[in-house]
């Protein structure tokens, strides 16, 4: 191989490689990244069981039932519409009814979404971003003039 | 003192405006006398900046909460260790503490620096000046931490619980250190643009401030993944939040700068490469501050969100990170390239090394900006979290550490595989020995995870296979062979010694990962659980109060094989009355290199308690390793070779900033 060849062939064998991790980049982007509804979206969301979602809203008053060990049932709301979701595990520290939360996990045959993470924000003046915008959108939202 | 400190704010954004037009202005028309304004410029602007930075510590170590920010952030109560600390553990306060670091760096370069040629002495200065100016002016015009309030309250209201820690003392510094750090090897590379041309001083100077930058910025991520481990009470040690990415972004690019500095440096070659990494690391550090700091990521570290502020940091990643770029293809043409070397050298190893580093870089990069980007144009909201990475990054990294023991043992110019391989044998033997042992030997070891510890063994053998190879193994005596180990160049200690860190990094995460094993249960007084081997007792809870808190401690005895008890270990749910905040206080008992792990969640009503248990082996070598490498960052800036040309300075700035104050 002369030097001009050898250097194409470097340059070809480098930009395969990028070229396949691209492919990778996409395929993981399409297949592995969990989109975020809120309850009320779901309807019209064709979301299957077992596929992988995050489900954001309020946690609604006197839903919240302490099972038998760790595992906790509570329905997220939007106002508008609920959505019934266990848990098994140890809650935030700012988990409480009427507050905003974001549950990561997937709907079981039941229609019962199991959730295997939730979060509730760090700090008490927001919620999430996420369910702050849902809310904001649907017209429930009140800015707190706490500060 | 803290209108001093406001003033001697607006002086320090006054004299960035100096040190970014005078020395640029000299070095275009080769005025000496203009050149010269550089240095003491930037000094004087670094100590204003730290007599604003010691105005504010003041106010937040007094209590004064007349300073709104001191107000938002803090509390009389809170322990004084706590109080300073805040300082930085909000916005204002931590983009302070940014330019201090900036300014810091400036001065090092104006004092260390006569060995420079003049011209590119004062164009480094006047680039600084220019990050300088832009940074004051934000914090000047949108996050100011000096505005008074009128009438002062009576109390602050106290500092995040969650930052409320001595890893937040430490985590934030270490970080900017390390980000920051990388704006002097940007400078460097901007000054060579605007000058045209890269000579021997301008690598010289590159690779130790990339070492000292990335030795920062893998101890702040190290500290970082520590705090969140043990804060945050989930247990986990890196979860692919867009924070953790912003900084890790910048490590990998550092890292792949890192290795093609040796090449500039040894062989002059890749040097218009190294030149655009130096350029990409310093502007994922940008995109890094931006994104954390805009706000457009809600997480533990947007502390607020203010549109303004994000439009200002995004007019300032888009001035340097386009302006440099512009730069960068309109003069890169110009500078020359350097040296030939053939595919399997070891400079083709670095080459390949930095291909897979930037790509990584690149796949992090796409799954922390495609959420947001998605957002933005269709309003779809998605989250990418570990198994997008899993799928992208990991795939990138295994060839990658799988090549890592070949590299220092090629020569350079032209290298020989088939004799690396000979001298890598005892290392496989032993890696593929690990694997063999994990395999057969340990219940419910998968593949992956005998694969995971054949390579964390081959990385670790690899190092040392390296060291001995070069101290002359098989062939010297072994006295002749101990001389040599104690003469070789500490920059080959350091190289072993970071890709040992590695090493152990990975063994650390595929322990933990592979290996440990976790229950959630409801516990009540006097029951006992078991897991992994461990029993533990629980004793019950306990009320405390602290300085600023109440907690509920629940106590739990760990109970040997004789059914004594051998230790204690105690988790605790806090309760903040400022901000009627609770927090939970994760127990952790270390046992070897493995921990026990422990976190609270809700009590019942007859004094039960829901417990969630983990059992980590080997988990603490994920720092461990991270400390190793620190380490062998801080030996290759001891290298003799490095302080070439200028023996007595070039130790200096390696010394002073090993023990910042």
């Amino acid at each position: 191989m002369t030097r001009k060849q050898k250097r194409l062939s470097v340059i070809v064998a480098g930009l395969a490689f990028l070229a396949a991790a691209a492919g990778l980049t996409f395929y993981a982007l399409g297949q592995k990244a969990s989109y975020f509804y809120m309850p009320a979206e779901l309807a019209t969301a064709s979301v299957q069981p077992g596929q992988r979602i995050r489900l954001g809203g309020l946690v609604e008053n006197g839903t919240v039932v302490r099972g038998s060990g760790a595992t906790v049932a509570f329905s997220v709301t939007d106002t508008q519409k609920s959505v019934k979701v266990t848990y098994t595990g140890i809650l935030p520290d700012l988990f409480r009814e009427g507050q905003g939360v974001i549950t990561e996990g997937a709907f079981g045959p039941d229609g019962v979404f199991v959730a295997d993470s939730v979060l509730a924000k760090h700090d008490e003046r927001y919620m999430p971003k996420e369910v702050a915008d849902g809310l904001k959108a649907k017209g429930v939202w009140v800015e707190s003039k706490s500060q | 003192m803290v209108e001093t400190g406001h003033f001697a704010l607006v002086l320090a954004f006054a004299l960035s405006l100096v040190q970014m037009l005078v020395p640029l202005v000299g070095a275009r028309t080769g005025n000496q006398r203009l050149m010269a304004v550089g240095g003491p410029v930037t000094v004087t602007g670094f100590a204003l900046t730290a007599l604003s930075f010691a105005a504010l510590a003041s106010a937040y170590a007094g209590s004064d909460f007349s300073v709104a920010n001191v107000w938002e952030n803090s509390h009389s109560l809170q322990p004084m260790i706590y109080k300073i600390t805040g300082t930085w553990g909000n916005h204002e306060g931590s983009m302070l503490l940014w330019v201090l670091i900036l300014t810091f760096f400036g001065a090092l370069v104006a004092v260390f620096g006569n060995n420079l040629p003049a011209t590119l002495k004062a164009n480094v200065l006047a680039v600084q000046g220019m990050i300088g100016a832009a940074f004051f002016l934000f914090i000047l015009t949108t996050s100011n931490p000096f505005i008074r309030l009128n009438p002062a309250p009576v109390e602050g209201r106290d500092l995040n619980p969650v930052l409320q820690d001595l890893g937040l003392a430490i985590h934030p510094p270490l970080l900017y250190l390390g980000y920051v750090g990388f704006s002097v090897c940007f400078s460097f590379s901007v000054a060579a643009l605007i000058e045209g041309r890269i000579d021997a001083s301008w690598a010289r100077w590159v690779r130790p401030w990339t070492l000292v930058a990335w030795m920062f910025l893998t101890g702040g991520i190290a500290m970082g993944s520590y705090w969140a481990y043990y804060e945050l009470g989930w247990g986990g040690f890196w979860f692919w939040d867009p924070v953790e990415n912003a900084s890790f972004m910048p490590w990998l690019a550092g890292t792949a700068l890192l290795h093609s500095a040796i090449v500039m440096e040894k062989r002059s070659a890749l040097k218009i490469w190294t030149l655009l990494l130096a350029i990409l690391t310093f502007s994922l550090s940008l995109l890094g501050t931006f994104l954390v700091r805009s706000g457009v990521l809600t997480s533990v570290h947007a502390f607020a969100t203010d549109p303004a502020r994000g439009v200002f940091i995004l007019c300032i990643l888009t001035l340097f990170i386009g302006g440099s770029l512009a730069l960068f293809a309109l003069r890169a043409s110009s500078l020359t390239a350097g040296g030939l070397f053939h595919p399997i050298s070891r400079e083709g190893a670095l080459v390949l090394n930095n291909l897979f580093l930037t790509t990584a870089t690149a796949t992090v990069l796409v799954g922390t900006l495609y959420p947001l980007a998605l957002e933005a144009l269709t309003g779809g909201k998605i989250s990418v979290g570990a198994p997008f990475f899993d799928l992208t990054f990991g795939p990138l990294m295994l060839p990658l550490l799988a090549i890592v023991p070949f590299g220092p043992l090629l020569a350079w110019k032209r290298g020989d595989v088939i004799a690396a391989s000979h001298r890598l044998m005892a290392a496989f033997a032993l890696a593929i020995a690990a694997m063999l042992v994990t395999g057969l030997f340990i219940d419910g070891a998968s593949v992956f995870a005998a694969l995971g510890v054949g390579l964390a063994v081959w990385l670790i053998t690899g190092a040392l296979t390296d060291l001995a190879v070069k101290s002359g193994a098989g062939s010297a005596a072994p006295a002749i062979m101990l001389r040599r180990f104690a003469g070789l160049p500490r920059s080959v200690f350091g190289t072993a010694l970071a890709h040992l860190g590695l090493g152990l990094t990975l063994l650390g995460i595929v322990g933990t990962l592979c290996f440990g094993s976790e229950k959630i249960l409801t516990m009540r007084p006097g029951e006992t659980v078991e897991l992994s081997g461990h029993t533990l007792r629980f004793e019950g809870l306990f009320p405390q109060k602290g300085p600023n808190f109440t907690e509920d401690r629940a106590r739990f005895l760990l109970i040997g094989a004789d059914g004594n008890a051998s230790g204690e270990i105690s988790s605790a749910k806090r309760f903040f009355q400022a901000r009627q905040t609770a927090t939970t206080e994760s127990g952790i008992r270390t046992l070897g290199l493995s921990q026990l792990y422990l976190s609270l969640g809700d009590e019942g009503n007859d004094g039960s308690v829901v417990v969630r248990l983990w059992w980590k082996p080997l988990v603490t070598l994920i720092w461990g390793g991270g400390l190793v490498m620190m380490a062998g960052a801080a030996m290759s800036l001891a290298d003799r070779r490095l302080r070439v040309g200028a023996p007595a300075r070039r130790r200096k700035p390696a010394t002073a900033l090993a023990s910042p104050t």
